[in-house]
């Protein structure tokens, strides 16, 4: 017999399983996959505080399984098709190199709904969702900018991709706006996740005369290396790393992605979930702005705050014109607002930033 | 007063049944293990085991054992072949890469031509590249002497570097809005190394390693060449009596295993994987060295042991998603899988004596 | 590009710390394979090493007790490869890997309630005036205690090897197992008391990380140190003061490359990344040409009926 037929004979037994759902006696079954473990203090952790929150507050009307440390490739199709099999009704996979493999599995199984995260392929029943981490770095610039003394800011930067490009971008504008002689020191670490690299990426950095450090790999080994030079800021990334508060660590971005979670999985409760692109930020609380601390001068938190409540209003956008391009071409007129499409591919830096994207 | 004695021949009963014996003892510890992190060892150890051969939904697993266990079997017979000649390629993993590399480069340049000429030209590269990497440790050490074991290994590391200077370069899908990673090969049908027949797990990478094992037993039961492989690695003195030219069976072994392991890695950014990306290699080419040795260097054994290890990687993600078992006791319940496995091999070739110490 | 942003001073004390872990595994790992042992299990000993010293530190409050729970743990966890390939005659190559293996879970196991707890910090020695020197204070003078232990170390194994009756014994071992055991040598006792070395040596290495450099505990947080560390050994040609040159050799290319990057200069990364294994297969095969480098019997399987 054909696999096709196999699935889709599952498929109707699910199909089964879901009207069993209408008459209360299922519990909804949500699959998370994880790229790293969950102990990773960073990425994973924090999806997985989402899966908990699910837990949480919907309590016994759901069941969540998971699935760490699998790899993008055959072995993340296989564990959402076992995740399918067993009866989920909603997968959440959770890294950007699941995105294949998500439509694939997806095509067999029409009754599950699935959501990737990060990507850009949709389906009828494949939504896609990501987090605007660069409304974050923005007011992390800001502060940033009026903070420096030495007018040197290191950037710890893990992969050239567009995510990572935009969140430099967002904070060198808003720290050269608040601090023309501001200059930014770039490391590509070139790894997401290897803390004793981060370490000395961070001590270069230091050395270097850098006094705040911007990071976007997810291990605590900045913090640690700021705090041992005594006077240095950081932020906490992906985590809140408050444990590094209030000095070096002055705020930090949070991912939080437990109201997502819930909500969708209300929405297949409901009957209400529909394939959508979500790109969420502050204003809906997919990215979470970390305490200020009273390291930083009363102004400046204050200003951050009005910052941060404009782009949770959607009065202010990041990345408002004029804003030209790093070769002194023009992006954005007055007033003009990036467009998303851009954003989500962007691959140059803005006027200012110094040094050539690796290729 | 026990020791341990070697036997004259090793004994065919323990050749059969050291295996067993160690999977009832991984059962005993790892029952002991999932039992200590409150799970139900019973329950666990049928989750590992049995779910994905005859469980509920075994139709869809069993043919990822062929997906899963392909790889592994295809790289560790190339391996065995030098193992048994004492030639220790641990490279694998490097010639793995460059070997998806070079093919799916190979593909990609004639994108989005189509010819069924594509595919066949994207294996002989993909086994060129990985051919070539394993060349670089065969030749310094037939010209100079240079340990093999050594220089295979840092080839890994620079592999893994070209890899991801590849995929955020040359490789990267233009299409791709600026995200890692190459085109998708399953969506060039050229290049796609689909499943021949439908559901069944059966691509062209599952047929070569069937292949490569008919093709090694022949090799080391019959042929002249697999007389020189075994008499190498048992005598080498003798070998060289017997006419054999080590550094010819050197380059032969690195090549042939370098060759298949290039090939593994082809058929797995073609078909399973379908694109190049950073962390593209999930260690296929280490786990072969374990399969080949739990394979006891055997072609059949080889087929089993990568089963085996396809079996405990399959179900252990059950596990994890079932049992809530974390991913960590499944890596240490396959540590200890190893560690058994390995361990009481002792008794295929030796035994225990009870008794006296003899004078002298 | 700004040059002169990089202070060589400063990239010198840099390395040395960065170099540590690395020192620490591979002068251990150089003490086995001196015995004829290839143990290519130091990535996992390392780990479990990182966890062991990150937990105990962090209950009994004294970063000093976890390094010594760090060498406990990772001599133990080794103990497991002696077992395996010194009683029951395992192959090393798969025995290390599969202690790579078991070595990673079972820190993730451990290392479960440790995540994102800030282990107590371990001050600097004070050398008082010296540390005052221009240039030699600040690059020899003001490190944490763990880097002196690791250069003594690298001294200690160097002098052992060379003038005492014992390193002439684990040599002898090393060299040629049955002419040792024909002389009356304890082949197993001494292969597992170098693998217990060696374990030790590689656990002080990963709680280095966890507790000094990062100081954190996450799954996996040695990222491939341990292999850097079997790479290093080869490098030196199995002889300590080489170890120590290596290992600033490897920690100095990751240094100055990142000094590099945040000096503005642009570099291919990977391809930097990669240099010090090309280097490494380099001084290979410039090393072959002296056959006595390598212990004669590094990876055979011993026993004494052979």
């Amino acid at each position: 017999m054909k696999l096709t037929t196999l699935l889709a004979g599952a498929a109707m037994a699910l199909g089964l399983a879901t009207s069993a759902l209408a008459d209360g006696h299922e519990k909804t079954k949500v699959g998370f996959v994880f790229v790293g473990p969950i102990g990773d203090g960073g990425w994973t952790y924090e999806h997985n505080k989402g899966r908990l929150m699910v837990e949480e507050q919907l309590g016994d009307a759901v069941e969540t399984v998971f699935v760490e440390n699998v790899a993008e490739g055959p072995d993340s199709e296989r564990v959402m098709t076992q995740m399918a099999l067993d009866g989920a009704d909603l997968i959440f996979t959770t890294s950007f190199g699941y995105m294949d493999p998500t439509i694939n599995i997806a095509k067999k199984f029409p009754d599950v709904k699935f959501e990737h995260a990060t990507g850009y392929k949709r389906a009828d029943n494949v939504s896609t969702y990501s987090a605007r981490f660069y409304e974050g770095r923005a007011i992390q610039g800001h502060i940033a900018g009026k903070m420096t003394k030495s007018n040197i800011i290191g950037y710890i930067a893990s992969y050239p991709i567009p995510e990572v490009i935009r969140g430099i971008n967002a904070a060198y504008i808003h720290a050269a706006k608040v601090n023309p002689d501001v200059e930014f020191k770039i490391i590509w670490a070139y790894t997401w996740f290897d803390p004793a690299k981060e370490a000395d990426a961070a001590r270069a950095l230091i050395e270097q005369g850098a006094d705040v450090v911007l990071q976007h790999t997810d291990s605590t080994a900045p913090q640690a290396a700021a705090q041992e030079a005594g006077n240095v800021v950081t932020f906490g990334q992906a985590s809140d790393m408050a444990q590094y508060g209030p000095f070096p660590r002055v705020s930090s971005i949070i991912d939080e992605w437990g109201p997502y979670y819930v909500a969708r999985t209300k929405a297949v409760m409901d009957g209400t979930w529909e394939s959508m692109d979500t790109w969420d930020g502050i204003g809906a609380g997919m990215v979470g702005i970390g305490e200020i601390t009273d390291a930083v001068p009363a102004d400046v938190k204050e200003e951050a705050l009005a910052m941060k409540a404009a782009i949770a209003d959607g009065s202010y956008h990041p990345f408002t014109g004029p804003i030209k391009k790093q070769d002194g071409s023009d992006w954005l007129a007055e007033g003009e607002v990036a467009d998303d499409g851009t954003l989500a591919g962007m691959s140059f830096y803005v006027e200012g930033l110094t040094g050539e994207i690796p290729q | 007063m026990v020791r341990l004695e070697k036997r004259a021949q090793p004994s065919q009963t323990f050749a059969y049944l050291t295996p067993l014996l160690a999977v009832l003892a991984t059962f005993l510890f790892g029952g002991l293990l999932f039992a200590a992190l409150g799970k139900d060892p019973v329950q666990s150890i049928l989750t590992i085991f049995w779910e994905p051969l005859f469980g509920e939904f075994a139709f869809y697993y069993r043919p990822q054992l062929l997906i899963k266990g392909a790889p592994l079997v295809l790289i560790a017979i190339g391996l065995s072949l030098g193992f048994k000649a004492g030639i220790w390629n641990i490279g694998a993993e490097g010639q793995y890469i460059m070997g998806a590399l070079f093919g799916a480069g190979f593909g990609l340049a004639f994108y989005p031509a189509e010819s069924v000429l594509i595919f066949p030209g994207m294996m002989l590269a993909g086994a060129f590249g990985g051919w070539i990497w394993a060349m670089i440790p065969g030749i310094l050490k037939v010209r100079f002497g240079t340990n093999e074991i050594l220089v295979s290994l840092m080839l890994v590391y620079v592999a893994e570097q070209f890899l991801a200077s590849m995929s955020l370069g040359l490789l990267k899908n233009p299409e791709g809005f600026g995200f890692p990673g190459s085109r998708n090969l399953q969506q060039y049908d050229s290049a796609h190394n689909a499943e021949i027949i439908a559901g069944t797990g059966m691509h062209w990478g599952v047929v070569a390693a069937l292949i490569a094992v008919i093709f090694a037993y022949v090799l080391l039961a019959r042929h002249r060449l697999g007389f020189a492989v075994r008499v190498t690695g048992e005598a080498p003195r003798a070998a060289r009596f017997a006419g054999v030219n080590p550094g010819r069976l050197i380059l032969f072994c690195l090549g042939t295993s370098g060759l298949l392991a290039g090939l593994a890695g082809l058929f797995e950014v073609a078909g399973p994987a379908g694109q190049v990306s950073i962390d593209f290699n999930v260690g296929y080419g280490f786990t072969a060295i374990i399969v080949a040795f739990l394979g006891r260097l055997h072609p059949i054994g080889i087929v089993l042991a990568g089963l085996l290890m396809a079996l405990t990687y399959i179900g252990g993600d059950i596990a994890q998603s079932q049992l809530g078992l974390p991913a960590a006791a499944i890596q240490v319940f396959q540590g200890m899988l190893l560690f058994f496995l390995l361990a009481l091999d002792l008794f295929t070739n030796y035994r225990l004596r009870v008794g006296r110490v003899e004078a002298a | 590009m700004d040059l002169g942003a990089i202070n060589p001073i400063l990239l010198i004390a840099a390395l040395m710390s960065a170099a540590t872990p690395i020192l620490l595994a591979a002068t251990g790992e150089l003490v086995a394979e001196r015995a004829g042992v290839l143990n290519l299990g130091v990535e996992g000993m390392m780990i479990v090493g990182a966890i062991c010293g990150f937990a105990i530190a962090v209950e009994t409050g004294s970063p000093l007790t976890g390094f010594v729970a760090a060498a406990a743990g990772g001599a133990v966890l080794s103990l497991l490869f002696a077992l395996l390939t010194q009683v029951a005659l395992a192959n090393q190559v798969a025995s290390g890997l599969a202690l790579t293996l078991f070595g990673l879970g079972l820190s993730a196991l451990l290392g479960q309630g440790y995540v994102g707890i800030k282990p107590p910090r371990m001050g600097d020695v004070s050398f008082g005036p010296l540390a005052e020197i221009p240039v030699l204070g600040p690059t020899l003078f003001s490190h944490d205690p763990i880097v002196y232990v690791g250069l003594l170390l690298v001294a200690g194994t160097w002098a052992v090897l060379r003038f005492t009756r014992a390193g002439l014994i684990l040599r002898a071992v090393g060299e040629n197992h049955d002419a040792a055991h024909a002389l009356g040598y304890k082949v197993v006792r001494i292969r597992t008391l170098a693998i217990m070395f060696g374990g030790a040596c590689a656990g002080l290495g990963g709680a280095y990380i966890s507790l000094i450099r990062v100081p954190q505990w996450t799954e996996g947080m040695t990222a491939g140190v341990g292999w850097i560390a079997l790479a290093l050994v080869v490098f030196a040609s199995w002889k300590p003061w080489r170890v120590l040159l290596g290992a600033y050799l490897f920690g100095g290319i990751t240094q100055l490359q990142l000094n590099l990057q945040g000096a503005g200069v642009a570099i291919p990364v990977e391809y930097l990344a990669m240099s010090p294994y090309i280097i490494t297969i380099v001084v290979l095969v410039i090393l072959s040409a002296d056959k006595s480098a390598a212990p004669a019997s590094l990876g055979r399987t011993f026993h004494a009926s052979n």
